[in-house]
């Protein structure tokens, strides 16, 4: 179980008026992620999202509030050498070692985390197996193309039997053949008991793997609950209709009270179920042009 | 503690290993020139005021320089790695101390700098130097290469573009490699100048190295300074390493 109590995360930000501005990235954010669970956080860009993952992979130091890992705080002591054993990550950027070839960089993964090297070799020939980059072991990770990086990424964070996977984005700019081997990949993963927490701003893709999502905006969170949920509470029915070349819709409970409103109405609507994406939009904020 | 310095150490010797042959080729070309201009050339002319000829004087000067230009510069990629690849990231997140990290590097570029000692020190017998390696001799080659390793590291964690890497060579490195008792006694120069240059650690260095080479008595508190040098290098870049997770 992971615990954020009331994480905070500013940045110095200096600006023309204010030599000492801050940047608020992540403004008291409390979130329990249960042990075995696929957890997402969606936001718009610059929701905190990143940031929070950073702190929870200690990359980052919160500048205030506490993480849990099992009620173990996460500190600079021995404890924290533990909980980084059982943690992989796939980072927002890519971040291999540029001097490396794809079959090293895994290498290098598999021996800072302390495996043997019966365990590595036969790890890393089944992931570039899995991730279908056994081809290339051999090549600099500079050929690679994007797609090839992304999967060679998710291989590496999976190396040493993570428990619990952090996943920052980590199907952008991948094939839809690819996003769907992947989010198998992470449906295995929690079925063996792993703890994964995404990010992800594809709202299809935590309708697909999550069963509990949590929607943050500007650092802040909004809600947390499962897709399901957010979807019964919001309005099982959406009404859209085009107004001066805009979009805009409204949520309903049920079809009747959705037809209701039609009538009133002196546009062309149509009514649809809602998804997450409608959830999503309702909760951060309804941007120009939706 | 001992693994994860191994795995550090690893990563820099595949690395190295990649390129050994171009390794060894380009660090022979700035030493050949010293040899050539300073010790053929102008040195024929020249007569050091301890006796013996110049270019024994002279290679004990160029082991000291070389040695700190190839460790120094052996760490300067950790900028790139932690500035533009964030390669540096998969350490911080790693089940391994920050000092291994630290020390593994510092071991890395010791190791270049011994392989490209032993090219000058080949170099010079070549061309007929005379001059004479004890286990002190090494170590002391050894701690300068650490503590201009350690001085990389730093310089790695804390300046913000290559471009003041780069300075750090030419207004840092660049002048001790000619002012720290390397082409000519530190007694040649004015004195508040001198008293500057013999706290440097380069000073140390090549007056150690040439007082073994040639088999005169050495102070063992040069040796002392050199490794208080290091201890404070590796202490200033294991904290610089910590607080990367700003
Ligand atoms: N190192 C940093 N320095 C300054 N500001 C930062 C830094 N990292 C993130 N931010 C800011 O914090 C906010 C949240 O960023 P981030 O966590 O990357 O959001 P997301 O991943 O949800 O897109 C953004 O406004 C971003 O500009
Ligand atoms: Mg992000």
């Amino acid at each position: 179980m992971i615990e954020i109590r009331n994480l905070r995360k500013t940045f110095p930000h200096k600006d023309a008026q204010n030599k000492n501005a801050e940047k608020v990235a992540v403004d008291g954010l409390s979130l329990t992620i249960e042990t075995g669970e696929i957890f997402g956080l969606l936001g718009p860009n610059g929701a905190g999202k990143t940031t929070t993952i950073r702190m929870l992979t200690m990359l980052t130091r919160p500048t205030e509030g506490e993480i849990l890992y099992d009620g173990k705080r996460v500190g600079d002591d021995d404890d924290a050498l533990a909980i980084k054993q059982m943690i992989g990550v796939v980072p927002q950027n890519l971040n291999f070692d540029q001097d490396l070839t794809v079959g090293e960089n895994l290498e290098l993964h598999a021996r800072l985390y302390h495996m043997s090297k019966a365990e590595r070799e036969s790890r890393i020939a089944e992931l570039l197996e899995y991730v279908e980059l056994s081809g290339v072991v051999n090549d600099g990770v500079r050929r690679l193309s994007g797609g090839m990086k992304r999967r060679l990424l998710i291989a590496r964070a999976l190396i040493h039997h993570p428990e619990i996977l952090f996943l920052d984005e980590p199907t952008v700019a991948l094939d839809p053949q690819v996003r769907w081997r992947i989010w198998e990949l992470v449906h295995r993963l929690a079925n063996d008991g792993a703890t994964v927490l995404i990010t992800t701003h594809y709202i299809e893709e935590a309708e697909e793997l999550c069963d509990r999502v949590a929607i943050m905006n500007k650092g802040k969170l909004i809600a947390v609950d499962t897709p399901k949920n957010f979807i019964s509470r919001l309005g099982r029915f959406v009404v859209e209709w085009r107004d001066d070349a805009k979009r805009d819709f409204r949520l309903f409970d049920t079809r009747e009270d959705a037809s209701r409103f039609i009538g009133t109405l002196d546009t062309a609507a149509s009514i649809r179920e809602t998804n997450l994406e409608d959830v999503f939009i309702e909760l951060t904020g309804r941007k120009e042009g939706l | 503690m001992l693994a994860d310095i191994w795995t550090v150490f690893w990563r820099d010797w595949t690395v190295l290993k990649h390129r050994m042959t171009a390794f060894i080729l380009s660090r022979m070309v700035a030493p050949m020139l010293y040899l050539i201009a300073f010790g053929w050339g102008l040195g024929r002319n020249i007569q050091p005021t301890g006796g013996g000829s110049y270019i024994d004087f002279l290679v004990p000067g160029i082991l000291a320089l070389n040695s700190m230009n190839i460790s120094f510069n052996s760490v300067t990629p950790v900028h790139a790695e932690r500035v533009y690849h964030k390669s540096i990231e998969e350490y911080i997140i790693a089940p391994i101390r920050p000092f291994a990290y630290v020390v593994g590097k510092v071991l890395a570029a010791v190791l270049r700098g011994m392989i490209s000692s032993a090219i000058i020190i080949t170099l010079a017998y070549a061309f007929g130097a005379h001059f004479t390696i004890t286990p002190l001799f090494l170590l002391v080659l050894i701690l300068n290469c650490a503590v201009f390793a350690g001085i990389g590291f730093a310089a790695a964690m804390y300046l913000g573009t290559y471009e003041q890497m780069g300075q750090v060579n030419t207004y840092i490195l660049l002048p001790m490699s000619f002012l720290c008792g390397t082409f000519f006694s530190t007694r040649a120069l004015p004195d508040a100048l001198r008293v500057a240059i013999e706290c440097l650690p380069l000073t140390h260095t090549s007056y150690l190295l040439r007082g073994i080479g040639s088999g005169a008595e050495v102070s063992m508190i040069s040796v002392a300074v050199l490794a208080a040098y290091l201890v404070a290098v590796l202490f200033i870049s294991g904290k610089a390493f910590v607080n990367l997770r700003k």
